[in-house]
C-alpha cells in the first residue's frame, strides 16, 4: 500500500481537480453515515478516487474529563463513547482500573458481566445489522432487529434501570444482586434467538440483491487490515483468527467453549456473515454462562476511594466493534494522571480511504455500514 | 540524549498533579487501596489484618482503633513494607536484543503489573519500531498516544502500544520529547500511526517529522492550544474561535 492511497487526498491534492473530477460531501447530516460524520469524496463519475474523512463534531474531551474525575466519578463517562454498547465500555473500563489497583472481582460477578457483555454484543450486532441493511435498500430486517433488540434492552432495564447508558459494573464486581428471574430472562431470549437469526439470514444471505450490493465491495486485505491495526470482526473476516477473548482472555470467558469466525475474502458479504456467526457464538456463551452462575459475593475488595499504587497499565477487550482499551497512568491520587481510550471504532474508520477508493460512489454507503461505527467514540 | 537520567523522571514520581509525594506512600499501597478516614489509622491496622483491607469494615473500625494506634506503631511498618504493586526491572532475551541492536538508545526496560515497557531514544523512534515490526514480530501497532509531564525537562512521553500476534505478548515503547522536539513519524512503518499522531498533534502539540498530512483531527482547524497539555485548563476554551463560528460568548 503506497503512503497516497492511505492519507488519501489531502490539503494541496483536495484541490487539484482533473477535467472529470467533482468533489461530493456526504454528511455530516447523512441519514447514512450514521452520526456525524464528514467524507469529502472526490470522484471521477462514479468512481471514487480519494476519500477524506473529517470527524470530530461529537468531541467533548472524554481524556481531559477523566484527568479530572475520580476513578469511580469516570465510570459513567464511558457508556457515552460507544453508546450503542455501553456495557462492553464498563466492562473494559471497570478492568483496566483493577488491573492497576491490583484488584479482582468476585466469580460471580465476572460471570455476570460477561453474560451482560454478550448481550450487549448481540444488541449492538442487531443495531448494526438493521441500519446497515438499510442503508443499502433493505427494509424489512430493521424492524425484526429492533424487535430482539428490545428484548435485550428489558433485561439491562430490569438489572440496573437503563436501557442505553447502563454504568452496569462498578469498579471491583457489580453494583445490583441479578433479579429474580434473569437467569430465565436471559434463556429464553437466547432460545428464541436462534430461530431469529436464522430469519434474518432467509431475508438477507442469498438474497440476490444483497448478494450483488456487498459482495467484492470493500475489500480487505489481511495485510492491510493489520497494517492500519483494523481489529474485530473487520478483521476477522479478512482471514485473520484473533480475538482478544481467546488471545487475552478476561471475566469468565476462559470457561467457556466458542468458536472465532472468520472469512477469507474481506468484502462487506464475508463482514456481514462474521457478525452473524458472532451472534449465534455470543448465543452460546451467554447460554453456557446462564446455566451455571456461580454464588458468591458480587463485590471485590476495593475501598471507597481508590488510590492505586502510581505506574500503569494498558487492558484491552474485544468489544462488539474491535479492541477497546483503556491505558491509564496513575500517580498515586484519586484521579488518574493520564486515561487513553483506544477506539476501535477511530482506528478502523481510517481504513475506509483503502476499502473505498476505486470502488463506485454507491458502494460508500454499504462501507461505511460495513465498518460499523460509533461517531461518539470516533471523537470521544 | 543516552546521557539523560531518565530514572529521575520515572513515572512513578511523577511530576504534575501529585498531592503528596509519592515517596511516602508505599505504605499506603501495602494494603491494598485504604480508603481517606483509614489513612490515618492505616498503620497501626493494616499489619494486625491485612487480610481485610476491606472498606466498608476498614471505615467502620477507626474510631474503635484509635486509641490503640499508638501502642502498635513500632511495630507496625516491618511487616507490609514491601509494596504490592511496584516497576521491576526488565531485562529478558528481548531486551538484550535491542540493546546489542541499538546500544544505549534502548535507555531503560522495566515491568509494571507484568506489562513491558522500554524507554527508547526519541531520534531513533523510527528504527527501533521498524526493527520491532521486522526481527520481532510486534506486527500491529495497537495505539499510539502521548503523554505530558510539565516539570520534565523534555515534557513528553511518546507511548506506543505494539502487539505481537505470534507471540501474543503487548509490547510498550516510550520515547521522550521536548516542546520544541520533532518525533520521527511512524507512518512508513505502520500506515495506521497516520491518525494517532494526528490526534497526538491535535491534542498535544506535538510535531511529527515526515508525516504526510499533519493536520488536526478532532479540534477545528484553526483553533488555538492543545487540549491535553496539563497546562491547558479543563474548562479553557479558544474563545475567540467560539464567538466567530458558534456566535456566541461561550461554549460552556
Amino acid at each position: 500500500m503506497d503512503e497516497r492511497s492511505i492519507h488519501g487526498m489531502s490539503g494541496a491534492s483536495a484541490t487539484v481537480l482533473g477535467a472529470d473530477e467533482i468533489i461530493l460531501n456526504m454528511g455530516p447530516q447523512h441519514p447514512s453515515t450514521h452520526g456525524v460524520l464528514r467524507v469529502k469524496l472526490k470522484l471521477d463519475g462514479e468512481r471514487v478516487v480519494g476519500t477524506e474523512c473529517i470527524i470530530g463534531y461529537l468531541h467533548r474531551g472524554v481524556e481531559k474529563i477523566a484527568e479530572h474525575r475520580s476513578y469511580q466519578q469516570f465510570a459513567p463517562y464511558v457508556d457515552r463513547m460507544d453508546y450503542v454498547a455501553a456495557v462492553s465500555n464498563g466492562l473494559g473500563y471497570c478492568e483496566a482500573v483493577e488491573k492497576l489497583l491490583g484488584a479482582e472481582a468476585p466469580p460471580r460477578a465476572r460471570v455476570v458481566r460477561t453474560i451482560l457483555t454478550e448481550l450487549q454484543r448481540i444488541a449492538s450486532h442487531l443495531l448494526w445489522l438493521g441500519t446497515h441493511a438499510l442503508d443499502i435498500g433493505a427494509l424489512t430486517p430493521v424492524f425484526y432487529c429492533f424487535r430482539e433488540r428490545e428484548e435485550i434492552l428489558k433485561i439491562f432495564e430490569k438489572y440496573c434501570g437503563a436501557r442505553l447508558t447502563t454504568h452496569a459494573f462498578r469498579i471491583g464486581g457489580l453494583q445490583y444482586e441479578t433479579y429474580d428471574g434473569f437467569e430465565a430472562d436471559t434463556k429464553r431470549f437466547c432460545d428464541d434467538f436462534a430461530h431469529k437469526i436464522d430469519e434474518y439470514e432467509t431475508l438477507l444471505t442469498e438474497n440476490r440483491i444483497w448478494v450483488e450490493r456487498t459482495k467484492g465491495v470493500g475489500i480487505l486485505s489481511a495485510e492491510d487490515a493489520i497494517a492500519l491495526s483494523v481489529t474485530g470482526p473487520v478483521l476477522r473476516a479478512s482471514g485473520v483468527k484473533w480475538d482478544i477473548r481467546k488471545a487475552m482472555p478476561y471475566a469468565a470467558y476462559d470457561q467457556y467453549e466458542f468458536e472465532i469466525p472468520t472469512r477469507e475474502n474481506g468484502d462487506t458479504y464475508d463482514r456481514y456473515l462474521v457478525r452473524m456467526e458472532e451472534m449465534r457464538q455470543s448465543r452460546r456463551i451467554c447460554l453456557q454462562a446462564v446455566e451455571n452462575i456461580p454464588s458468591g459475593p458480587i463485590m471485590g475488595k476495593v475501598g471507597k476511594v481508590l488510590k492505586p499504587p502510581p505506574g500503569e497499565v494498558y487492558h484491552a477487550i474485544e468489544a462488539p466493534k474491535g479492541e477497546l482499551g483503556y491505558y491509564i497512568i496513575s500517580d498515586g491520587t484519586t484521579q488518574p494522571y493520564r486515561l487513553r481510550v483506544r477506539p476501535p471504532s477511530f482506528i478502523n474508520l481510517q481504513a475506509f480511504d483503502s476499502m473505498a477508493r476505486g470502488g463506485l460512489v454507491a458502494d460508500v454507503v454499504a462501507i461505511i455500514g460495513t465498518i460499523d461505527i460509533v461517531l461518539g467514540e470516533v471523537d470521544r | 540524549m543516552a546521557d539523560d537520567s531518565p530514572e529521575k523522571d520515572r513515572p512513578v514520581a511523577p511530576a504534575g498533579g501529585s498531592a503528596e509525594p509519592p515517596k511516602s506512600d508505599p505504605n499506603d499501597t501495602s494494603a491494598g487501596p485504604p480508603s481517606a478516614e483509614l489513612k490515618d489509622a492505616a498503620k497501626p491496622v493494616a499489619p494486625s489484618t491485612p487480610t481485610a483491607p476491606v472498606a466498608p469494615q476498614a471505615s467502620a473500625t477507626p474510631a474503635a482503633t484509635k486509641p490503640a494506634a499508638p501502642a502498635a506503631r513500632p511495630v507496625a511498618p516491618a511487616a507490609p513494607k514491601e509494596p504490592a504493586i511496584k516497576p521491576l526491572p526488565l531485562d529478558n532475551e528481548l531486551v538484550q536484543r535491542m540493546k546489542s541492536r541499538f546500544g544505549s538508545a534502548i535507555q531503560e526496560a522495566w515491568l509494571d503489573r507484568k506489562q513491558s515497557i522500554i524507554v527508547v531514544a526519541c531520534g531513533l523512534l523510527a528504527e527501533v519500531a521498524r526493527s520491532c515490526r521486522d526481527d520481532e514480530e510486534f506486527d500491529m501497532l495497537t495505539d499510539l498516544t502521548a503523554v505530558d509531564w510539565p516539570k520534565r525537562e523534555k515534557r513528553f512521553d511518546v507511548v506506543l502500544n505494539l502487539y505481537s500476534f505470534a507471540r501474543n505478548e503487548r509490547l510498550r515503547l516510550k520515547a521522550m520529547a521536548a516542546e520544541n522536539e520533532s518525533v520521527p513519524t511512524l507512518c512508513a512503518v505502520w500506515p495506521a500511526a497516520n491518525w494517532m499522531e494526528r490526534e497526538v498533534f491535535d491534542m498535544f502539540g506535538l510535531v511529527f517529522e515526515g508525516h504526510p498530512n499533519l493536520q488536526r483531527i478532532l479540534m477545528p482547524d484553526e483553533w488555538e492550544g492543545y487540549p491535553l497539555r496539563k497546562d491547558y485548563d479543563i474548562l479553557r476554551q479558544d474563545t475567540a474561535w467560539v464567538r466567530e463560528n458558534l456566535g456566541i460568548e461561550s461554549g460552556q
